[in-house]
């Protein structure tokens, strides 16, 4: 048994969500697009909505059952929230703020204050704050109580992307050091894997996957799965091929052998990273298998990276890489998909329109 | 050739506006011009020092007050249960808060009287239990409540409702119960509409004649208030009529400034 164990049931308005899932001293990332269910989970967690059925447990603690009639209020269970936006008091100081929850004796405040590097701001009211420090503020405030369990509601959504990196750094190490089962909301795959252990996608309010966030990057269960965790989806026809592999035929009729036992409508999933990208000049016997030939449209670098676009493949490779190579938009490229990181999923007619 | 033609019928529909305006604001100004030309200014001070005046300025005040106790009392629960629980039957109990603000003052009266009158609903069981209701102080108190306390409860509600959902919610997370949430965080962040809203109903409080009259009648040092006053002094003594009205303007103005800076430090600390 999983130190937090839910098992939820909440009708909403256009489904019904419905999750199961048991964590442990660990961070665990519920990723999906907005309107998912994902923050009615955490809602039903901390108290603040009764789900329809269901079990929520803490250890030897029921903090719901909808069967036995029991629903702690939010303020009998130890959980520590971090909200979207922070939803921090407007009309009190920082140090308000995270006092607000102390229990009667406790010293946490000062404590914390100097924790996370806010004593400078202790007496500033949340308006004057930056992203970076509310989102410090809201964290400190969260943890007054000691809390048994952390939600944290989009903790990075509200800030730029420059300060998203650093906080994304801090963040981690802090739920590091807490150690406590904790959940993290998100739409965005990378805040997922650099904060989170595993990962539950989540759609139209149920999981369609839950594994380590490795995995789901390198075996989605499906087309939603692959795209939302960056992989290249390619739409194609898969049938039997010679030496017992898939052969995989793609829209402009070039085709690929993969060791993945599929047939019909299928996407073939591969990361960027895992392209291999060779000159256009060479003649095809002298490229490996698995190549596909196509136009440079686009090329984008990023860091120490660049992006290319070869035919319809997204494929990365590194800055000196790329200028050997000669690439430009407009010209031609090789897209070598290395067989052993190509993956295979249905994919039905809605999933374009589902892929959006 | 355009822009002057063009620039002509603007100056023309702009004198059009400003002949409409000044009409309009020489109509409204007037009676309050002429109510401090007429009124004998240096004898208000010994005019509202007249016991009659006193007498009406303790009703006044002794009634709306209670008046005001009550509306604040039961009409902010009210206001909250409106604003933040969906139950059914919701709107039709809004819609009951906020009858009052359309319905003529008389018929209010009558209304009153109808249900608290000797021969009224209520009257048999009222009488039984020895109160009599009617032509006394607290029907004043009653008749202010009744017209004056959706002015307070509509903008209280309102006032709740502006409050981000998530604030009360992570108070709850951070141990706060119920009530607790209520007075520290959604109290002060809906203070100013409250105050905005309770200004309104005070005025409207104040201004309160037609129910007054009908419920609780107009008898000097029992329910004459300042409106009353002004109406029984009219084939009395003008000029103390004059002078009720030049200190009700006051009053008025003071309100209507009082609103005015609230609002605007209300929208300058709105987050």
């Amino acid at each position: 048994m999983a130190i937090l164990d839910f098992d939820l049931n909440v009708r909403l308005r256009s489904f019904d969500l419905a999750v199961s899932i048991g964590i442990d001293r660990e961070t665990l990332a519920l990723v999906g697009p907005s309107g998912a269910g994902k923050t009615t989970v955490l809602k039903a967690i901390g108290g603040l909505i009764t789900p329809d059925s269901g079990r929520i447990t803490l250890a030897e603690e029921v903090w719901f059952d909808s069967a036995a009639g029991v629903m702690l209020a939010p303020e009998e269970r130890s959980v520590g929230v971090v909200f979207q936006e922070y939803a921090l008091f407007p009309h009190m100081t920082v140090r308000e703020n995270i006092a607000y929850g102390e229990r009667k004796g406790a010293k946490r405040t000062d404590e914390l204050i100097e924790r996370f590097r806010i004593s400078g701001l202790a007496e500033a009211k949340p308006a004057s704050l930056s992203g970076g420090e509310r989102q410090r503020v809201a964290l400190a405030r969260a943890l007054v109580r000691d809390p048994r369990v952390l939600l944290l509601d989009e903790p990075l959504s509200a800030l730029d992307a420059h300060t998203r990196e650093v906080v994304r750094e801090e963040l981690q190490e802090l739920l590091d050091e807490l150690g406590l089962p904790t959940i993290l909301i998100t739409h965005d795959f990378a805040d997922a894997s650099a904060l989170a252990g595993r990962a539950g996608v989540i759609v139209g309010g149920e999981i369609r996957q839950l594994a380590p966030v490795a995995e789901l990057a390198r075996r989605p269960a499906d087309a939603f799965v692959a795209t939302l965790t960056g992989n290249n989806l390619l739409p194609a026809v898969a049938g039997p091929g010679r030496a017992g592999r898939t052969l995989v035929r793609f829209e402009d009729g070039q085709t690929i052998a993969v060791d993945r036992d599929l047939s019909g409508p299928v996407g073939v999933v591969i990361a960027p990273w895992d392209v291999k990208v060779l000159s256009g000049d060479l003649p095809r016997e002298s490229v490996p298998p698995n190549a596909l030939f196509g136009r440079v449209s686009a090329l984008a670098a990023v860091r120490d990276r660049v992006e290319a676009r070869i035919g319809p493949v997204q494929a990365e490779c590194g800055v000196a890489e790329a200028h050997e190579l000669g690439l430009e938009v407009g010209g031609q490229a090789w897209a070598v998909l290395d067989r052993a990181a190509v993956e295979l999923v249905p994919l039905d007619q809605d999933a374009p329109r589902m892929l959006t | 050739m355009r822009h002057p033609r063009r620039g002509g019928g603007e100056a023309g529909f702009t004198a059009f506006l400003a002949l409409c305006a000044g009409v309009s604001l020489t109509f409204l100004a007037v009676p309050i011009v002429a109510l401090f030309w007429e009124a004998p200014l240096g004898e208000i001070p010994s005019l509202l020092g007249d016991p009659v005046v006193r007498d009406i300025l303790v009703v006044t005040a002794k009634t709306n007050l209670i008046a005001n106790l009550l509306i604040i009392g039961f009409g902010t629960p009210t206001a909250y249960l409106l604003a933040t629980r969906e139950f059914r039957g919701r709107t039709l109990a809004v819609t009951l808060v906020e009858l009052p603000v359309v319905l003529p003052p008389a018929v209010a009266g009558i209304g009153l009287l109808a249900a608290f009158g000797a021969n009224g609903l209520l009257g048999g069981v009222l009488k039984d239990a020895g109160i009599m209701i009617p032509f006394t102080q607290w029907a004043v108190v009653m008749a202010i409540t009744f017209v004056a306390s959706p002015f307070y409860v509509r903008q209280a509600i309102t006032a709740f409702q502006s409050v981000d959902p998530l604030l009360p919610a992570a108070s709850r997370t951070l141990g706060a119960g119920p009530v607790r949430t209520f007075l520290r965080v959604l109290l002060p962040l809906s203070a100013s509409g409250l105050m905005a809203g309770w200004v309104l109903s005070f005025a409207r409080g104040i201004g309160e004649f037609g129910a007054t009259i009908m419920f609780a009648g107009n008898v000097q040092g029992v329910t004459q208030t300042l409106t009353l006053g002004i109406y029984e002094q009219l084939n009395g003594d003008f000029d103390l009529a004059l002078a009720i009205g030049v200190l009700l303007v006051i009053l008025s103005g003071a309100v209507l400034l009082t609103y005015k800076l609230i609002s605007s430090w209300r929208s300058s600390t709105s987050i």
